[in-house]
């Protein structure tokens, strides 16, 4: 890091990254704090997460524009050119999670409204824990230059699929049995897709630092769960 | 902007604090750690930005503020390792030029917060189990089946069965409270073991005739004198005893053995072994831990059915605690299960 090299551009990037970070702390608190206010059918907290996600997009707005100044200031190449690329495409994913964050917690003001759906939320709540566990690792995996961190988040984001695959089922169930659970179930089946979002970018993400790290992308050799798809009814 | 290297000594000072200590410089970057801090936050920080390092925004807003306004802050800080959370609260300082944090665990008062609240809902819960089915029978009595005659003598063995139940639990609960109570008040009272053990075996013959359990008592002295409080030490082993014959009786035989009193180092010196052997089921490793918290069960479901209140082994944990005594189980799956107390032979004092 001490060579003749380190120097502006150096400064200006440990500012975006610094940016960046605080970033995706600002998202990782959202998604504690939306699956929090689930739980808890906290309307207070869900409100907190929804006014958060505007100082999430704020800082994505001033990291583009740090990144835009430092290309056309210091035209960096190769692997400097790389890490710039990088923060501009982990800041648009953060800034993807942090809506769908503030999505799961304007559904929860709705749904403390009705009648609870018995054990959907905590099985929610775990799978946003999973995710958050797995964008954690991915942020510490990005700051200490860790790709085999990384590597490992790629491949938890098929549990994260095989929870949603059973909430999904699940939904289906409580709809099928009682029509007055299906308003409900909707919001609850698209906050679960909302999580289901959360996993894939984040996975992103960790692709992202993988190649910041290597230099290569990783072939798509990733593990998928997701067989929603096929579904045609519940059984 | 740095402000002066800091030395040899400032720096070994900060790693001697047994608390997480981390120092950043005026320009924002970590200027030092201690290892109780590398540890929670990894290593090699010294020179990041903070940011970088502590993340969460109300760490980060708290040092901003402090940074503005000088003075301190404390705010919350969680630590995630897998599935495991620590709270930290973070002592945010400044200190001339730099700032100070100092991280305090605070998972020991939140899980006694915990566990109180846990307590509380565990035994309403049991409570209402029992109290929701009498209720029922209670109806069903006094409407549908209120001339039917086997009905009604069905109806009132399972409520007398129940009630026996709650019985049960209160007065667990009751002893549980007054073992915690006196529980810093040493035994002054000699005991025999072994016409003790011998006693205890002979009430719950029925027992385990009925659970065709054979129960064999093996003593290596005809007397064995200790202090202790007769009546608590018969309801430690008629619990270990009965839970033997409960959970362990698949292997049709237990064994109670009083050893020949030998130096212990956990007792700080001669102390006598009793054990309770069985050839059961045995216990997971993960349980065994747990097994003495109150209303901690293996098998809820079964637990129940043979009349558990899932407060027996904590109530022999809090006495031989009080008989300055030592609780060991162990066992392993399909071999059996192996309780011992250890008990000092002398009083210490």
């Amino acid at each position: 890091m001490n060579d003749h090299i380190s120097s502006a551009y150096d400064r200006d990037l440990e500012v975006i990254t610094t940016l960046i970070v605080k970033m995706g702390g600002l998202v990782e608190d959202a998604i504690t704090n939306a699956a929090r206010s689930l739980g808890d059918r906290d309307v207070e907290l869900a409100e907190v997460v929804r006014k958060a996600d505007k100082a999430i997009d704020a800082l994505e707005e001033q990291i583009n524009e740090e990144a835009a100044r430092t290309i056309a200031l210091r035209a960096p190449v190769s692997k400097d050119l790389r890490a710039i690329l990088t923060v501009l495409r982990l800041a648009a994913s953060l800034e993807r999670i942090g809506d769908y964050a503030k999505n799961i917690a304007k559904r929860t003001s709705v749904l403390v409204e009705m009648a609870p759906v018995s054990g959907s939320d905590a099985a929610l709540r775990r799978m946003a824990r999973e995710v958050e566990g797995m964008l954690k690792d991915t942020l510490d995996a990005y700051v200490r230059g860790d790709a085999r961190l990384a590597e490992e988040v790629r491949q938890r984001d098929q549990e994260v699929d095989q929870m949603y695959n059973a909430l999904f089922r699940e939904f289906l169930t409580f709809m099928m049995e009682d029509p007055r659970n299906i308003t409900a179930c909707m919001h609850l089946h698209f906050m679960a897709k909302n999580i289901e979002r959360m996993g894939d970018l984040t996975t992103n993400m960790a692709e992202q630092v993988i190649y910041l790290v290597t230099g290569v992308m990783p072939d798509e050799a990733r593990p998928k769960g997701d067989r929603t798809s096929y579904v045609s009814d519940a059984r | 902007m740095k402000g002066p290297v800091l030395t040899e000594t400032t720096l070994s000072l900060i790693a001697a604090i047994p608390m997480p200590v981390l120092v950043i410089g005026q320009d924002e970057r970590i200027r030092a750690t201690n290892p109780a801090l590398d540890a929670i936050l990894g290593r090699d920080l010294t020179g990041k930005h903070h940011i970088t390092a502590l993340r969460q925004p109300g760490v980060i807003d708290a040092i901003a503020r402090v940074r503005g306004s000088g003075g301190a802050a404390s705010v919350r800080f969680v630590s995630r390792d897998r599935d495991k959370d620590t709270p930290y609260l973070v002592h945010i300082t400044a200190a001339s030029n730099d700032i100070v944090l100092c991280l305090e665990d605070q998972s020991a008062a939140e899980d006694v917060g915990k566990m109180r609240r846990d307590f509380v809902a565990n035994v309403s819960h049991e409570l209402r189990t029992p109290l929701t089915a009498l209720l029922g029978f209670i109806e069903t009595l006094g409407g549908a089946a209120r001339d039917d005659a086997t009905a009604r003598a069905r109806f009132l063995g399972i409520m007398a069965h129940e009630a026996e139940r709650m019985t049960r639990l209160v007065d667990d609960l009751l002893s549980l409270s007054r073992v915690e109570e006196d529980e810093r008040v040493r035994p002054r009272e000699l005991v025999d073991l072994c016409g003790l053990l011998a006693s205890v075996i002979k009430g719950l013959e029925p027992q385990a005739a009925a659970a065709d359990v054979t129960v064999r008592l093996d003593l290596a002295r005809d007397v064995m004198r200790v202090p202790g409080d007769a009546g608590q030490l018969t309801q430690v082993f008629a619990n270990l005893i009965e839970n033997g014959i409960k959970y362990g009786g698949s292997g049709k035989e237990l064994v109670i053995t009083l050893h020949e009193p030998t130096n212990h180092l956990r007792l700080r010196g001669q102390g006598v072994q009793i054990s309770v052997t069985d050839k059961g089921d045995g216990i997971a490793s993960h349980h065994i831990a747990r097994l003495t918290e109150r209303f901690y069960r293996v098998d809820t479901h079964r637990s129940r059915e043979v009349g558990g209140t899932g407060l027996g082994l904590a109530i022999v944990k809090h006495i031989v605690n009080r008989h300055r005594g030592h609780l060991l189980i162990e066992s392993e799956l399909g071999q059996g299960t192996r309780v011992s107390i250890f008990l000092p032979v002398e009083s210490l004092s």
